[in-house]
């Protein structure tokens, strides 16, 4: 049984408004494999990743109930150190925001603030993290002009190295191909295929093909409630709830 | 129907039209009177006579620099008093205050923007010049620092409100990426909400600039009027006389046509210019700054 490096056991997530977006979750997520959240618009996995690296502390929550265990530590507690937490819980939004620096800049500002100064280990970091996302042999010339400059897949795979460069355990994905063509989309999925030998993945894929391609293991989300947990290979193929089978299958969505 | 369609299409884009235009001609016109008035001021007074260190008209001397060091001075403590408070208060709004506050101080502080200058100098004239007298140990609290902290008051609603917009437009993922790699909150604000916002910040920073300069009320009534060369930095703590103050308090006494009549308009001028410069540059900035975003992205 592969090791569980998350455990969240019975969230559930207000906003301010009143809208309820996640229901008595109860979800494993286990290390060194990808674990896909997936199911219609408005189904709360961009709130789950949200919680699971604390930024739903800056939005207006109304309620937030329940524990989320990483690596056994309540990550909800008051006390949690929450920039030490974002370090090791790293995140990718849909939307790729890079920021108003270069791209060397983008690589090196999460590492500076943590405290980081030796240019050796930048340099390091940046070309390493390049290599990752397969992006180092198209920058390398131009790693002083302004990342803004890249096109949108590029920036999408940046913004996946700068933070691959500060070395996360855990890293959530919210539809980071979902502005890709399908060459740049094969990039990024190889890629999450060699990260996930040494990183816990958490993907919210945009379709449902992709989910079925990388998924470790896959969620199905429905209005704010888990209805099925299993390894991919069973959930896609031998789906047990009938409104997992017919969402695949496109009969709703 | 159709011949009142005709005619609204016919009449309404005329209409507008001509609102637009008008804006330009009056604009125009007031320049062209300006300097109608003033520039013969270059011929019948030399410019040796303009350059004087004296303002005293009533025995001829004309010296204007007195008066443009001390719009300057006033304008330069207004504006290091208004920036950091303004962009200051614009980052708490927009990014620090829960909801509710912001709710209350946004309209708090345009209804402040909305406020008459000349109450504002009431206030100058009863507890701040009283108050920097006895605390700072002058002669008279009616100085150039009374001005600057009174002109500073009024600059800065413009600030925080074109600040705040601008940190407002600053797209959400900015900040969460920024918290995403481990930023704090004060550090996404400095590194990244605020450098992305630079252009509007810059804005808001020229505007309260030409609202200072062009401020009468307030200076007139507590920076003491003395037409004083300020060339060292403790100018600060004397009185001095500006630009608008002197045409405000001079134009209605003077006979027209007559030589400080003309100088006085030549004040006009040199302010009007000083305003332009200064809107010129804050567009120059803009510009650069908007061609700059537009090469990187084409
Ligand atoms: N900041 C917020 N304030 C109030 N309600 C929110 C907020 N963010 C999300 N919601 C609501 O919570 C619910 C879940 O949203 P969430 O973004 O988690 O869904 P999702 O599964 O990621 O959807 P999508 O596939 O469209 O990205 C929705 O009803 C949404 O309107
Ligand atoms: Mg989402």
């Amino acid at each position: 049984m592969p090791m569980v490096k998350i455990s969240i056991q019975a969230l559930s997530l207000q906003y301010a408004d009143g809208t309820e977006s996640l229901r008595g979750i109860n979800l494993d997520i286990h290390a060194n494999a990808i674990t896909v959240l997936f199911g219609p618009a408005g189904g709360g996995k961009s709130s789950l990743l949200r919680c699971l690296n604390r930024l739903n502390d800056l939005t207006e929550v109304r309620t937030l109930a329940g524990r989320i265990l990483v690596d056994g530590q309540d990550i909800l507690d008051p006390k949690t150190d929450v920039i030490a937490l974002r370090r090791k819980v790293g995140m990718v939004f849909a939307r790729p925001v890079v920021l108003p620096f270069s791209i060397r800049g983008n690589l090196t500002y999460g590492l500076e603030l943590a405290g980081e100064r030796r240019k050796s280990r930048l340099d390091e970091a940046v070309e390493t993290s390049l290599r990752q996302v397969a992006l180092w042999d198209e920058v390398k010339d131009r790693l002083d002009d302004p990342a803004i400059a890249l096109s949108g897949g590029q920036q999408q795979r940046l913004c996946l190295a700068r933070v691959l460069a500060l070395r996360p355990e855990v890293i959530l994905l919210d539809e980071p191909t979902s502005g890709l063509d399908p060459i740049s989309t094969g990039k990024v999925e190889a890629s999450l295929q060699e990260l996930k030998r040494n990183h816990t993945i958490i993907l919210v894929p945009h379709s449902i093909q992709q989910a079925a391609r990388v998924a470790d293991y896959a969620a199905f989300f429905l209005q704010g409630e888990l209805i099925e947990y299993a390894p991919g290979a069973d959930l896609f193929t031998a789906p047990r709830d009938k409104r997992t089978g017919d969402y695949i299958t496109g009969r709703f969505g | 129907m159709n011949s009142k369609q005709n005619w609204q299409e016919f009449f309404i884009p005329r209409l507008i039209k001509a609102c637009g235009y008008s804006a330009i001609v009056f604009v125009a016109l007031i320049f062209f009177f300006l300097l109608r008035e003033g520039l013969p001021t270059l011929v019948e007074v030399p410019l040796k006579a303009l350059l004087d260190p004296r303002w005293y008209p009533i025995e001829e001397h004309f010296g204007i620099l007195p008066l443009i060091s001390g719009s300057l001075l006033v304008t330069v403590g207004a504006m290091l008093v208004a920036m950091p408070f303004g962009i200051g208060t614009a980052v708490f709004i927009s990014e620090i205050a829960p909801r509710w506050v912001r709710e209350i101080l946004k309209p708090l502080i345009e209804l402040l923007g909305g406020l008459p200058s000349v109450m504002l100098g009431f206030l100058g004239i009863l507890v701040l010049a009283p108050f920097l007298r006895v605390f700072l140990n002058l002669p008279t609290g009616l100085t150039a620092l009374a001005g600057s902290l009174l002109l500073g008051a009024i600059a800065v609603p413009t600030v925080v409100s074109i600040a705040e917009d601008a940190l407002d437009a600053v797209p959400r993922g900015y900040r969460e990426g920024a918290w995403a790699l481990g930023a704090t909150k004060w550090q996404t604000i400095w590194r990244v909400t605020l450098p992305a916002a630079k252009s509007g910040v810059l804005t808001a920073v020229m505007l309260g600039i030409g609202r200072s300069i062009g401020e009468t009320m307030t200076v007139m009534m507590v920076t003491g009027n003395a037409p004083v060369l300020a060339v060292k930095l403790n100018s600060i703590f004397s009185p001095v006389r500006t630009m608008t103050a002197t045409i405000a308090a001079e134009m209605g006494e003077v006979a027209s046509g007559s030589v400080h009549y003309r100088v006085l308009f030549f004040i006009g001028i040199v302010l009007f210019l000083i305003s332009l410069i200064v809107n010129i540059s804050a567009s120059a900035v803009i510009f650069r700054s908007k061609k700059r975003a537009e090469r990187i992205l084409s």
